[in-house]
């Protein structure tokens, strides 16, 4: 007992030494080893297991191509950077927790939330705690930028949202329903937040720019339903001339193949705001053409080099084309990048945050010169948000039909004035 | 509610016809899957709680060799046999280990079966969904009945199903081997007293309860996407089947997946908001009225 006492004291007594210098090097000097880092650590939480798995994955392999490109062009001032991704499984509690972690465990500096809404409202209160830069890189709900309650100085969102897809949407079908007198209307969209907001939406400003357009039925299908027949089959009998749909991901790929056994698509016009992802399409074994799409991704539009340059080296990582959050999460890194070269490599979230408002930056997805983060709701505009129609083979969607983002931007300071954000 | 728009479908030939299929396709293909789930439980007396995996198991051994041959008949046999033979070897190197355990014991291995299998496929196939994609033979128009749509792959589906289903119920109940099977269900110590193999029955049994489940994942293979974990909501499914029908019976899992199937393709006419909470109330009126389902056994 006596001599595992001893051996225990002389052990204690290094550790707290140790311990004592190890806590100084820490806490008392993190900047400076901050400084001397050669790397700087990215944090990105993310879904990488489950069923919208494909969301993070594509997402990192998209931020694993833009930093390997920076890298190799000398990086910022020399340092390099360097992606920690970790994986929340889609539950918000977890999000908020890696990103806790990333930041006070592993050195992370800036992070890209790779989150979906529900994690990344989690994500943006934790910002809001410990103010590193931020961007938001998945959601697509409106509010998360648009609400002044919820404003963060150092969070920006570099995503679509919800309101520009939907005067977009509603633009575009309001036009198709003229040009084919398209007024019966039905909807099957999955049951849950989402699916019914992002309908809602899409409605309202259809029936604006076009009065005519009459919704005579809806269908809720569940989030995840394995089977859409009874769904498709109360379609048959309602008899509608067009339809809009929320589904995404697999439930979409299922709700199409299905659809295609009754030959649905043959005399109802389909309107969806989730199939122009291409691993959607290309899931899809028969896909129907002439199904209306919201631009998602696409490697021939906007038709620039470097966006093609981009849907190469994309899938020389992921071996698939590019998702929409692909292109979102590589447009971040662009934005991170340009930031810290203008602040010389510092990463302190508020001179980032400085740099980063009002940043216009000649991204390969600029639907014109620039996508613009803009200064007032650190939200991007000017990045596609055009309509197109499916065709059975690559690049199955064609005609893309953009909507002119002045137009965008006005109809939503108003729907920001309904909603008391502005 | 809208009542007056099921009496309109109910009235009209076409609507009933198309809603009639609906109901027959939803149904047969949740009675592949319950029944072997009754056959198992009604002859071991085990809730195999993983034959929503096997399902899952036999949707991407179809898949796989559909890819690799481009033979549907032999992505259905990959499908159907493979999880045979993968559920006689679950029985005989694990399940007959907890027979007789403890029921929790019983989930947990099940359970553990199912997490086994999910990550199994997620380490094999990824994370993202799959979709098989129609055979040529079936990517035709669909088939007009009395002016309601009915797919052609549909009637296959509902045709193997009930012929699975025809064959299961002559081979119980019809034929010697039958005969021993049901005698087993009641008193296995006599039948193993008579110099019958019972180790190998039950190993047959749950082996034929898997390869339903395997033949229900292959069917569904063509028109429903394959993801890690998809077993979950049929397994569901066919527990409020097997409660409603009766613990171990193959004709009262057949009786309650057609009400099932009428209830959802005339419900989303008639009630579209309340479909499931409707699945799940049948389900406690029977429980309420006989608590043993409709065509179960009575407790002793």
């Amino acid at each position: 007992m006596g001599t595992k006492r001893t051996g225990a004291r002389a052990v204690s007594r290094r550790q707290v030494l140790g311990g004592l210098a190890a806590g100084a090097a820490i806490t008392g000097f993190p900047h400076i080893a901050g400084a001397q880092a050669k790397a700087i650590r990215v944090g990105m939480p993310t879904i990488l297991s489950g069923r919208v798995a494909i969301l993070g994955t594509s997402g990192r392999a998209a931020v694993q191509l833009a930093f390997r490109q920076i890298n190799e062009a000398g990086g910022i001032g020399g340092r390099t950077l360097e992606l920690v991704d970790r994986d929340s499984k889609g539950r918000p509690d977890e999000a908020a927790k890696v990103t806790r972690d990333l930041i006070n465990n592993d050195g992370c500096e800036i992070i890209i939330d790779g989150e979906a809404s529900s994690g990344a409202f989690a994500v943006h209160e934790v910002i809001r705690d410990l103010p590193v830069l931020c961007l938001h890189t998945c959601s697509e709900t409106s509010s998360l930028s648009a609400d002044p309650k919820l404003h963060v100085k150092t969070a920006f969102r570099c995503a679509r949202q919800g309101i520009h897809d939907a005067v977009a949407g509603g633009t575009y079908a309001a036009r198709i329903a003229k040009e084919k007198g398209l007024k019966r209307w039905m909807t099957c969209s999955p049951d849950y937040a989402y699916g019914r907001d992002n309908t809602a939406e899409f409605l309202e400003f259809a029936k604006i720019f076009e009065p005519s357009v009459e919704v005579v039925d809806q269908v809720w299908p569940k989030l995840f339903a394995p089977d859409y027949t009874e769904s498709i089959t109360k379609i048959l009998q309602v008899k509608p001339q067009a339809i809009y749909s929320a589904l995404w991901g697999g439930d979409l790929v299922a709700f199409i193949e299905q659809s295609n056994l009754y030959r649905l698509f043959a005399n109802i016009g389909f309107f969806s705001g989730g199939l122009g992802d291409p691993p959607v399409l290309t899931a899809i074994k028969q896909l129907p053409p002439g199904l209306n799409t919201a631009y998602r991704y696409n490697r021939n539009y906007p038709a620039k080099p470097a966006n093609a340059a981009f849907a190469d080296g994309f899938a020389g990582i992921a071996k698939h084309e590019p998702t929409n959050w692909a292109w979102q999460c590589y447009t971040a890194c662009l934005f991170i990048a340009e930031a810290l070269k203008r602040t010389n490599g510092s990463t302190e979230g508020a001179r980032l945050a400085a740099e980063l408002k009002g940043m216009k930056l000649a991204a390969p997805f600029a639907v014109d010169d620039a996508i613009t983060m803009r200064d007032t709701d650190h939200t991007i505009i000017g990045y596609p948000v055009a309509w197109g129609r499916t065709v059975p083979k690559a690049p199955y969607v064609e005609d893309f039909s953009g909507v002119d983002w002045a137009k965008i931007v006005e109809l939503e300071t108003q729907w920001k004035k309904g909603k008391g954000y502005a | 509610m809208n009542l007056e728009a099921l009496a309109a479908c109910l009235s009209s030939a076409s609507c009933a016809v198309t809603q009639v299929s609906t109901a027959l396709i939803v149904g047969m293909l949740l009675f592949l899957v319950t029944s072997g789930l009754s056959l198992i439980f009604g002859v071991l007396g085990i809730v195999n709680f993983a034959h929503g995996a096997f399902y899952m198991l036999g949707a991407y051994l179809a898949f796989t060799a559909y890819a690799l041959s481009g033979s549907f008949l032999l992505a259905m046999a990959a499908g159907a046999l493979g999880v045979a033979v993968f559920g006689v070897l679950f029985e005989r190197l694990i399940m007959s280990r907890v027979y007789g355990r403890d029921i929790l014991m019983q989930l947990l291995v099940c359970y553990a079966m199912i997490l086994i299998l999910d990550d199994g496929v997620k380490l094999l196939y990824g994370g993202e969904y799959r979709m098989m994609g129609m055979p040529d033979a079936f990517a035709l128009p669909p088939v007009e009945i009395a002016g309601g749509f009915v797919p052609g792959y549909y009637l296959f589906m509902v045709g193997v199903a009930l012929a699975a289903g025809l064959a299961l119920w002559l081979g119980i109940n019809r034929t010697r081997l039958g005969k021993i099977i049901r005698a087993l269900a009641i008193n296995p110590q006599m039948v193993g007293a008579l110099g019958i193999n019972t180790t190998l029955l039950y190993a047959g049994v749950f082996g034929l309860g898997s390869l339903l489940a395997g033949m229900a994942g292959a069917l569904a293979a063509p028109i429903r996407t394959l993801t890690p974990g998809m077993g979950v909501s049929i397994l569901i499914e066919s527990f409020i089947v097997t409660v409603i029908g009766g613990m171990g019976s193959i004709a009262g899992a057949f009786i309650a997946a057609l009400l099932i199937g009428f209830t959802r393709a005339f419900g989303a006419i008639g009630f579209p908001l309340f479909v499931d909470g409707m699945m799940f109330a049948i389900m406690a009126l029977v429980l309420i009225v006989k608590p043993s389902g409709l065509l179960g056994r009575e407790a002793a």
